[in-house]
C-alpha cells in the first residue's frame, strides 16, 4: 500500500472544566489512504466530530485543546504548525463539509463569492479567474445554471442544493481531504442518496480522500471503504467495511449493527444497546464500554484494552472479542 | 429586483399612519385651552374680527368639516402663518431644515464611526480590560443627558480650550461645519452608547456562529472572518436599532438646538411653544413625524439591501 | 407551576446565596444610596435648598459649600440632595403609569387578537411616528407646564413600548406548549390570561422598565431643562443645569454636579436592568 495521505497517531483532546481536565478524545490513531473514504462511526458524544475538528485545529470551545499526538499530512506533522501554516491547511489541504449547511454558510454573502473568497485567499489569482473557477466548481457539484447561481444566496437554495453549495465551498481550493461531518443527516432520503453519489463521484474523478462522520451504518456500508468505530473518545474497532460491519468483533460494533432496522423484517422489534453512552467527567475506568457490555468480566473494568490487530487490516480493542472463526474462538 | 417591490406599495400602507398623524396634530391644536382665533389674532382681537376669522377658517362648522378643511389645506401646502415671524409656516420650516438635517446625519455618521470600532475591539477581546472598560463606559453613556453632555463639551472645548464656537450656526460652509462639530459629537456620543452595547452583543453571537466557524475552516484569517462575515451579519440588526432610535435622536436634537442655539426646527418648536405660536408647533410636529416615517422607510430599504433573506 | 414562577423562584434562590450577577448588586446599591439620600434629605442637606444667601453667590466648591453655590447663593449640594426626591419620583411615576397602561392594552391585544389588536397596533404606529419628546412637549403645552402634566404626557406616550413588548411576548407564549395544555385542561380565558400568560410576559416588561427608567429620567430632566417640567425655584437636576448654563464661563460647578447626579442615578438603573436581565434570563 502506498504512503497514506494522512496519518493520525495518538490524537488526544482534553477539556478543562472548572479546574479538572477531562479527556474527550483518547489516543486515536488511524491512516487515511489517497482516494479512500473512511467512515468514522459512533453515537453522539463519542468524540467523532471532536476528532475531525482537532484535525483542522478548530475546536468548538477555548476550553478544549489537543493534548498530544501527531497528524502527518503529506509528510508533515500539522500539530506542529503555527497559525499561519494551519490556515493553508484549512481549506487548502482539508475541506470541511458541515452537517447544517443553512447555518454554516454566510447568509449575506453570495455562494459564489464565498467560494471565490477562499480561492483568492489560498491561491494568487485574479478576481476574474477566481470567479471563473468558482463557477466551474459549482458546475462540478451539480448545481444547474452555475453562472447565474454564482450570485445566489444560501437561503435561495433548496436543502440538497445548499449542501451541494457547501461541498463546493469545501472544494474551492482543491483539497486532498474532505471531512464530511454528518453531511446528509438533515436531508431527505432521496436527496441524501444524491449527495452520497456526488461524494463518491468526487472521490472517483478528483481522487480526494474523505473522512465521513456519521452514526448511520447504512450509509457507511453504502459508500465507505474502511470504518473506524468510536466509543467514549476511543477507536474500538477499525477495519475494512466488510469485516467491521459484516463480522465486527467488538461487542459495541455488534450492538450497533444489531440496532439497524433490518430490511425485509417488518414488525420485528428494533433492538437497542442497554444503558447510556458515558458523559464527560463520568468516563468509566477500564474499557469505556464495560458497563453496557454483554461480554464483561472484572478484567474489563480495570484495564483498558488497546487496539490490537485481529486480522488483515482489522484492529479491535477488546479483551473478549466476538469470535467469528474457529481459530478466533480458540484464542 | 422584486424584493424591492415594497418600495412602491409601502407609501399606500403608510396612509393610515399619515392620517393618524394628521388627526393627532389636529386634535392637539384644537385642545389648546382658549379660543384659537383669539390666540391667532393675539391682543388685537375685536369681536368683529374674531367672527370674521371664525367664518374664514370654518370654525363655525362641525368638527369633522374642520378636519376636512385642515387636510385640504395640508394638500395645498398650507399650514397657516406664524404669528411671531409673520411668514408662512411651511416657508419658515424650509429655512430651518438644513441645520437639523446636518445635526441628525452628522450624529448618525459619527456615532457609527465611534460604535463600530469600539464594539469590534470589545467583542474580539472578550473579557479583556478593554472589553470591560468599553462595556462600563457604554453602560454609563446610556444615562448621560445629551444637554448636559453638550454643556460639558462647551466648557472644555469652547470655554477652556477655545477650539469651537460656544453656539450658533454660521454662514459659510466651513463656518457651519465648525459650529456643528460639538453638537454632532454630543448627539453621536449619546447615540453610540446604545449602538456599542447592542453591536457588541450581536458581534459576540455572530463570532460563535456556525458560519464564522465555517469561514475559519476555509482557512480565512480571523481578521477577514470578522470584517467580511461577522460584521456584515451583525450590522443588520444595528440598522434596525438606528431606525428605532431615530425618534429619540430627533428628540435629542430638539434639546441640543436649545443648548447650542442652533437655528433649526427644534429651536423653532421650542420657541413656538413658549410664544404660543401654535401653527408653527403644529407644522414642525408634523414635519418631524413625517421625517421619522421616512427614515424608517429608508431603514427598511437598507435592511433589504444588507440582508438578502429579508422580504418586505 | 408557571414558567414565570419557576424562573423567579430560581432567581430568588441564586440571589439569597449571593450568586446573582455583579451588576445587580452594584445597581441596587447605587439606587439604595440615592433613595436613602432622598428620604433623609431634611436631615442630610446642610442648607435649605431654596434659601438665597445674598452674601454667598457663585462660590466655587469650598469647605462650607462642598459643591459651591449658584447665582442666587443657593447651596448646590443641598439642592442636589433635595432634587433626588423629585428625580426619583420622576423615574418612578414616569415608569409606573406607562407600565400599567401598556401591559394592560398590550396583553389584551396579544390575547384577543382580531380588530382590537389591529386598532391598537395602528395607534402604536402613529404614536411611534412622532419623536417622543416632540409629542410630549405638545401635550404638556396643552395641559400647562409642570410636573403633573409631565406624568400625564408620559403616560399618554410611554405606554406604547410596554404594549408592544407584552403583546409580542404573549403571542410567543400563546403558542407555547403549556398554554395549549392549559386550554386543553379546560381552564377559562381569564384564568389562562392572569395565571399563566401575564406573569410570563410581565417578567420581560419588568426588566425593560428598569432601562426605561433611565430614558424617563433623562426625558424628565430634558423637559425641565427646556422649562416645561419642574418649575423654579424647586430643586430638580434638569432645571439646575438649565439655570447654570448662563454661567458656564465663570461657574462650571452649577451645571457639572447635577449632571453627575443624573448620570449616577441612571447608571444605577442601567446596571440593575442588566443584572436583572441576566438573572432572569431575559434579553432585551
Amino acid at each position: 500500500m502506498s504512503e497514506p495521505i494522512l496519518s493520525v497517531r495518538d490524537l488526544s483532546v482534553v477539556a478543562q472544566v472548572e479546574g479538572t481536565t477531562h479527556t474527550i478524545v483518547d489516543q486515536v490513531s488511524f491512516d487515511l489512504q489517497r482516494g479512500e473514504i473512511l467512515g468514522l462511526v459512533g453515537e453522539s458524544g463519542s468524540g467523532k466530530s471532536m476528532t475531525s475538528r482537532a484535525l483542522i485545529r478548530l475546536l468548538q470551545s477555548s476550553r478544549l485543546s489537543v493534548s498530544g499526538g501527531s497528524a502527518i499530512l503529506k509528510g508533515e506533522d500539522i500539530f506542529t504548525f503555527d497559525e499561519r501554516a494551519m490556515r493553508d491547511v484549512r481549506g487548502g489541504s482539508i475541506g470541511m463539509i458541515f452537517q447544517n449547511p443553512s447555518s454554516h454558510l454566510d447568509p449575506v454573502m453570495s455562494i459564489g463569492k464565498q467560494i471565490a473568497e477562499s480561492i483568492r485567499f489560498h491561491k494568487a489569482v485574479s478576481r476574474k479567474e477566481a470567479r471563473g473557477r468558482a463557477v466551474e466548481i459549482l458546475r462540478q457539484v451539480g448545481i444547474p445554471d452555475p453562472e447565474r447561481r454564482y450570485n445566489a444566496y444560501a437561503h435561495e437554495f433548496s436543502g440538497g442544493m445548499r449542501q451541494r453549495a457547501m461541498i463546493a465551498v469545501a472544494l474551492a481550493c482543491d483539497p486532498d481531504i474532505l471531512i464530511a461531518d454528518e453531511p446528509t443527516t438533515a436531508l431527505d432520503v432521496t436527496v441524501q442518496a444524491q449527495i452520497l453519489k456526488l461524494l463518491t463521484d468526487l472521490r472517483d474523478t478528483r481522487g480526494v480522500s474523505i473522512i465521513f462522520i456519521t452514526h448511520d451504518l447504512g450509509i457507511v456500508s453504502q459508500i465507505c471503504d474502511r470504518v473506524a468505530v468510536m466509543y467514549g473518545g476511543r477507536i474500538v474497532e477499525l477495519g475494512g467495511k466488510r469485516e467491521v460491519i459484516g463480522s465486527g468483533r467488538h461487542p459495541y460494533t455488534a450492538g450497533l449493527v444489531a440496532c439497524q432496522p433490518a430490511e425485509g423484517h417488518p414488525g420485528e422489534r428494533v433492538r437497542t444497546i442497554n444503558g447510556q453512552p458515558p458523559r464527560i467527567g463520568h468516563m468509566p475506568a477500564g474499557c469505556r464500554f464495560h458497563p453496557r457490555c454483554p461480554r464483561v468480566d472484572e478484567w474489563c473494568s480495570t484495564v483498558c484494552p488497546d487496539l490490537v490487530t485481529s486480522g488483515p487490516g482489522h484492529q479491535v480493542a477488546c479483551h473478549h472479542p466476538i469470535p467469528h472463526t474457529p481459530a478466533e474462538a480458540a484464542t | 429586483m422584486n424584493r424591492y417591490r415594497f418600495v412602491l406599495f409601502r407609501p399606500f400602507q403608510l396612509l393610515p399612519v399619515l392620517v393618524g398623524i394628521s388627526i393627532i396634530t389636529f386634535v392637539l391644536i384644537r385642545s389648546i385651552p382658549g379660543d384659537p382665533v383669539r390666540v391667532l389674532l393675539g391682543p388685537r382681537s375685536t369681536p368683529g374680527a374674531i367672527e370674521r376669522i371664525r367664518d374664514q377658517f370654518g370654525l363655525n362648522e362641525p368638527i369633522w368639516m374642520q378636519y376636512f378643511y385642515f387636510v385640504k389645506n395640508l394638500f395645498q401646502g398650507e399650514m397657516g402663518r406664524s404669528i411671531l415671524y409673520k411668514v408662512d409656516v411651511l416657508k419658515l420650516i424650509a429655512t430651518r431644515i438644513e441645520p437639523t438635517a446636518v445635526l441628525v446625519t452628522g450624529a448618525v455618521c459619527l456615532a457609527l464611526l465611534i460604535a463600530i470600532p469600539l464594539a469590534a475591539i470589545a467583542a474580539r477581546n472578550r473579557g479583556s480590560a478593554a472589553d470591560h472598560i468599553i462595556r462600563l463606559v457604554s453602560t454609563a453613556g446610556l444615562g448621560f443627558p445629551a444637554f448636559w453632555l453638550g454643556i460639558m463639551l462647551i466648557i472644555v472645548f469652547s470655554v477652556q480650550l477655545d477650539l469651537f464656537p460656544v453656539s450658533g450656526y454660521g454662514r459659510t460652509f466651513v463656518d457651519k461645519a465648525h459650529h456643528m462639530v460639538l453638537p454632532c459629537l454630543t448627539a453621536a456620543l449619546a447615540l453610540s452608547a446604545v449602538l456599542t452595547r447592542n453591536l457588541r452583543a450581536s458581534l459576540l453571537a455572530e463570532l460563535n456562529s456556525d458560519q464564522a466557524t465555517a469561514a475559519r475552516a476555509r482557512g480565512l484569517p480571523e481578521g477577514q472572518v470578522f470584517w467580511r462575515h461577522v460584521m456584515p451579519n451583525s450590522l443588520v440588526p444595528t440598522i434596525n436599532l438606528l431606525a428605532i432610535n431615530i425618534g429619540w435622536l430627533i428628540s435629542g436634537t430638539v434639546v441640543l438646538e436649545s443648548v447650542f442655539a442652533i437655528p433649526g426646527m427644534g429651536q423653532l418648536l421650542v420657541r413656538g411653544i413658549f410664544t404660543r405660536d401654535y401653527m408653527v408647533v403644529q407644522g414642525v410636529a408634523m414635519c418631524f413625524a413625517l421625517a421619522t416615517v421616512l427614515v424608517n422607510f429608508l431603514a427598511d430599504i437598507l435592511t433589504v439591501a444588507a440582508d438578502p433573506r429579508v422580504k418586505l | 407551576m408557571t414558567l414565570a414562577r419557576t424562573q423567579t423562584a430560581r432567581a430568588g434562590f441564586r440571589l439569597a446565596f449571593g450568586g446573582g450577577p455583579l451588576p445587580l448588586y452594584l445597581g441596587g446599591a447605587i439606587l439604595l444610596i440615592w433613595f436613602a439620600l432622598a428620604v433623609m434629605a431634611p436631615l442630610l442637606a446642610p442648607y435649605d435648598p431654596i434659601f438665597q444667601d445674598g452674601t454667598a453667590r457663585l462660590q466655587p466648591p469650598n469647605s462650607v459649600h462642598w459643591f459651591g453655590t449658584d447665582n442666587f447663593g443657593r447651596d448646590i449640594l443641598s439642592r442636589i440632595v433635595w432634587g433626588a426626591r423629585i428625580d426619583l419620583q420622576i423615574a418612578l411615576f414616569g415608569v409606573v403609569f406607562p407600565f400599567l397602561i401598556g401591559t394592560t392594552l398590550g396583553s389584551c391585544a396579544g390575547y384577543f387578537g382580531g380588530w382590537i389588536d389591529t386598532v391598537l397596533m395602528r395607534i402604536i404606529d402613529v404614536v411611534l411616528a412622532f419623536p417622543f419628546l416632540v409629542l410630549m412637549m405638545a401635550i404638556i403645552v396643552i395641559l400647562k407646564p409642570g410636573l403633573s402634566s409631565f406624568y400625564v404626557a408620559m403616560a399618554l406616550v410611554g405606554w406604547v413600548s410596554y404594549a408592544r413588548l407584552v403583546r409580542a411576548q404573549i403571542l410567543v407564549i400563546k403558542s407555547s406548549d403549556f398554554v395549549l395544555a392549559a386550554t386543553s385542561l379546560g381552564y377559562s380565558h381569564s384564568r389562562i390570561m392572569f395565571r399563566h400568560l401575564l406573569p410570563n410576559a410581565i417578567l420581560g416588561s419588568v426588566v425593560f422598565s428598569m432601562s426605561d427608567a433611565v430614558l424617563v429620567l433623562l426625558n424628565g430632566a430634558a423637559i425641565s431643562y427646556l422649562g416645561l417640567g419642574v418649575q423654579p425655584p424647586t430643586a430638580e437636576w434638569g432645571i439646575m443645569i438649565a439655570e447654570g448654563q448662563s454661567f458656564i464661563t465663570s461657574a462650571w460647578w452649577i451645571t457639572t454636579f447635577p449632571g453627575i447626579a443624573i448620570v449616577t442615578l441612571a447608571m444605577g438603573f442601567s446596571l440593575l436592568a442588566d443584572g436583572l436581565g441576566e438573572l432572569l434570563g431575559v434579553r432585551e
